[in-house]
């Protein structure tokens, strides 16, 4: 039910139109400490992702003798939004986005490669504005390609959702907030599978069958984006760091 | 935090390979022991924040961005805003971070930022909110969240660098009725003083400016000295081992000097 109209003369209210995506920028190798890292800025999100391992696992009684265990951290900065500060930590909100993101990447990690360890997916949200999951996904794909760990195939984050009756790409922060409908994915690149599903608001059968092949063709595009930030990466000597702006 | 078995056995080993290269008048990055590794300041990069600056100095890298709400304030200052440090040692920083509630070393790192900032006085109030009363039980309160992104080794002067950056990038929302309208300002922060920390690091006999982390692991003390651009110590902190009354007011002409240097980075 939107009060607001969120698209008039067929655009939406920051001039997109039903099939385009927010500006996306990949970066891979920015952090020296970590084994692996990303950054990804896609419209307003600004998001970092460090990976560590496989190494130990920690406590021990977690490891598994015939695979290694995946760990995920999705967690928003207290000044990443436009309004109050927040509290900083994790809250049910990101305990089970951390969840569904662990999730996509158990069904990629190659883990009986390294039984006993874990490897763990560190996500900070250091800006917010509408789509952190998809965006998380995407850069966290990269960042373990970054790190040298074998996976299946190659993954990344995008939503689609209603606005004014229709189905429209990529919603942002208040598209989101005043949409029909938003329905966050990620889709696999090789094999075409749907490995984070999630939905919000009311679809039909067709509508809701619309919106999967909509994510299908654009998660084409935004993993154009992802190889070409991985090419990149090896065109650089040494780590240059983050360039947030 | 308490050193484990490897913390220890690793500070004797890298004392003994610094220590033969300190002997020679070397660092292992050679460096010579008053010089920082390269140091950049990028300001206005994260929108959402009121201000905000990543800063990198060698390959450590800190964020620091601040907020500005509406807060009711303290009983027994009922005049005085709130400025409030935070530090998060990020997990991705370092294989040596934990995820979960801040642990001593970064509770220690904000508060010396915070001290560092705070006592820069402008008669006799706290720089930051001489100017953060509203009206009878509202004040402004603005939270610095200090975020280490990146851990190679001096954190504390990335920090307090990222950290008046930060302010100093600050635009305050506009008051109207109780609440702030985010998409105006009434002003930027102004700051009087800005205090820049030069953090030392004694092996041996020897005094080393901008420790990088191996230098930190091989360390036995520790010393941070904040200063100002006209001539003030503004916050001391002083960690681990046992220094001369000599050591303290070398350091501190040093400190004098490297403020000034870094001091043209936030400008």
């Amino acid at each position: 039910m939107s009060v607001k109209k969120l698209i008039v003369d067929g655009k939406r209210i920051d001039g997109r139109g039903p099939n385009d995506l927010r500006p996306i920028k990949i970066e891979t190798g920015v952090l020296n400490e970590a084994d692996g890292s990303a950054y990804v800025q896609w419209g307003g999100n600004k998001i970092i992702v460090g990976i560590f391992g496989p190494r130990e696992c920690i406590p021990k009684h977690e490891a598994n003798p015939y695979k290694t265990i995946v760990k995920c951290r999705y967690i928003m900065a207290p000044f990443a939004s436009k309004d109050e500060h927040g509290r900083s930590g994790p809250n049910r909100r990101s305990i089970e986005i951390s969840k569904v993101i662990r999730e996509v990447f158990e069904n990629l990690v190659v883990s009986e490669l390294y039984p006993m360890t874990q490897i763990n997916i560190f996500i900070e949200v250091l800006q917010a504005e509408g789509g952190t999951r998809a965006t998380a996904i995407t850069a966290a794909a990269v960042a373990l390609a970054d790190a040298g760990i074998p996976m299946k195939d190659m993954v990344c984050g995008i939503a689609v959702g209603k606005i004014d009756g229709e189905i429209v790409l990529d919603l942002g922060k208040e598209e989101d907030n005043f949409g029909e409908s938003d329905v966050p994915m990620a889709i696999s690149h090789r094999n075409k599978e749907i490995l984070l599903l999630q939905m919000d608001g009311l679809l039909t059968k067709e509508e809701f069958s619309a919106t999967i092949d909509k994510a299908l063709d654009a998660s084409e595009r935004i993993h154009e984006l992802q190889a070409n930030a991985i090419i990149k990466r090896y065109e650089k000597l040494e780590i240059e760091g983050l360039n947030l702006l | 935090m308490s050193e484990s078995a490897k913390d220890i056995a690793m500070h004797d080993i890298k004392k003994g390979i610094l220590l033969d290269l300190l002997v020679k008048g070397q660092r292992i990055d050679d460096r010579a022991f008053d010089e920082y590794r390269p140091i950049s300041v990028t300001k206005g990069v994260i929108d959402s924040a009121e201000g905000s600056a990543l800063v990198k100095i060698g390959k450590t890298q800190i964020l620091a961005a601040s907020k500005i709400t509406v807060a009711t304030p303290f009983s027994d200052r009922p005049k005085e805003g709130i400025f409030n440090v935070n530090c998060e040692f990020l997990p991705l920083a370092s294989p040596n971070f934990e995820s979960g509630p801040p642990n001593e070393d970064s509770i220690e790192l904000a508060r010396v930022t915070d001290r560092g900032i705070r006592s820069a006085e402008i008669e006799g109030n706290n720089q930051i909110t001489a100017n953060f009363f509203m009206e009878e039980g509202k004040v402004l309160a603005l939270y610095l969240d200090i975020y280490v992104l990146d851990h190679a080794g001096n954190m504390t002067d990335t920090a307090s660098l990222a950290a008046i950056s930060a302010l100093l990038n600050t635009k305050i929302p506009k008051y109207s009725e109780g609440v702030l309208i985010r998409d105006e300002f009434s002003g930027k922060l102004e700051l009087k003083h800005y205090p820049i920390a030069t953090t030392f690091v004694k092996i041996g006999k020897y005094f080393l400016v901008d420790p990088t982390k191996e230098e930190m692991l091989a360390a036995d003390t520790k010393l941070t000295i904040n200063t100002t651009q006209n001539s003030q110590i503004a916050a001391i902190q002083k960690t681990k081992g046992a220094l001369s009354k000599d050591e303290v007011l070398e350091a501190v002409d040093i400190a004098f000097k490297k403020g000034e240097e870094i001091r043209k980075y936030i400008r």
